[in-house]
């Protein structure tokens, strides 16, 4: 009897675990320095985590989880700079000002000389962009929520020329 | 009583969710663009485990999602992988690292990587294994026709 419960248990535990991952959100280490000084601030002091919630809408400013498209397997944590229609100023792209086109964002990570980003892989698809990072959770020194923001030069061009006027 | 057929609900929900979305699925494609091959309102088998595991091939069918627009799906047929030189016009595309080459079997009538280029593989859904409506036409997809 007890064993027909375990099995029980686990038959329905492992996917209602795996839709929360799929519908809420998780929770994920940061790697690397790509989001210096917002995440991982310190090398040597360890990784932040940070949970990500799950979402299908994007903001300018939000620091996103994304699949490289490079890698199906490796995934980034990076902040949209810009959105469709927008246009930006590259750092080190191969054209020195892009417009975006539909369906797809400009990500950058906040250390760009030490980051693997738009800058490379050129304007990236929403669909490749999962989830939100929406707060630190670990460690406890660093509880916080992730603010959004666009750096002040990294602005796309189409907003500056409106906040002149 | 109610709980108990909320926990029930939850239960079943999440294991159809878990199918769904990484065992295999159902799929209703609407649209001209892999005529002769599925036809519009057709309904295909739709297998998840596949790409995750054996990875993607020349020849396969796929559902992906699409690189316009991220809320819809669309079925295409692979026809490069990283590395396969695609003939784009009267130049040589060599597909990068991580993306496939996607076209339409209907050539005249689909919007597809000739139209918005490689496709990163992350944006691929699933492989489509068989047709399953109108039962009639019945059909295992084989990846060389």
């Amino acid at each position: 009897m007890t064993l027909v419960e375990l099995f029980k248990t686990v038959f329905f535990g492992i996917p209602i675990g795996i839709t929360i991952i799929d519908v809420v959100g998780y929770v994920a280490r940061v790697d690397g320095v790509s989001m210096q000084p917002v995440l991982n601030p310190g090398a040597g002091k360890g990784h932040d985590y940070v949970f990500l919630k799950k979402s299908s809408h994007f903001n300018r400013g939000d620091v996103v989880c994304l699949y490289s498209p490079r890698d199906k397997d490796q995934k980034l944590i990076k902040r949209v700079i810009a959105l469709e229609g927008d246009t930006v100023k590259t750092l080190t792209y191969k054209h020195s000002s892009v417009t975006i086109p539909v369906g797809h964002c400009w990500v950058e990570g906040d250390n760009a000389s030490n980051s693997m980003d738009s800058n490379l892989f050129g304007p990236i698809a929403l669909a490749c962009l999962t989830a939100t990072a929406t707060s630190i959770v670990w460690p406890p020194s660093r509880w916080q929520f992730v603010k959004s923001f666009v750096p002040e030069h990294r602005i796309p061009e189409n907003f500056r020329i409106r906040s002149r006027d | 009583m109610v709980w108990n057929t909320v926990k029930t609900t939850v239960k079943v929900g999440c294991l159809f969710h878990v199918i769904f979305e990484h065992v295999t699925d159902v799929v209703w494609c609407r649209g001209p663009s892999m005529e002769p091959t599925i036809w519009s309102d057709n309904v295909v088998l739709c297998d998840h485990i596949t790409p995750r595991y054996r990875g993607i091939r020349t020849g396969d069918i796929v559902i992906s999602k699409s690189v316009t627009k991220p809320d819809v799906n669309v079925c295409k047929r692979v026809k490069g992988v990283p590395g396969d030189y695609i003939v784009t016009g009267y130049s040589f595309l060599r597909v990068p690292t991580g993306h496939v080459w996607l076209e339409g079997d209907n050539k005249q009538n689909s919007t597809d990587s000739r139209t918005y280029g490689p496709v990163p593989q992350a944006l691929l859904r699933g492989r489509v294994v068989c047709r399953i409506w109108p039962l009639t036409e019945f059909r295992v997809f084989s990846n060389v026709d």
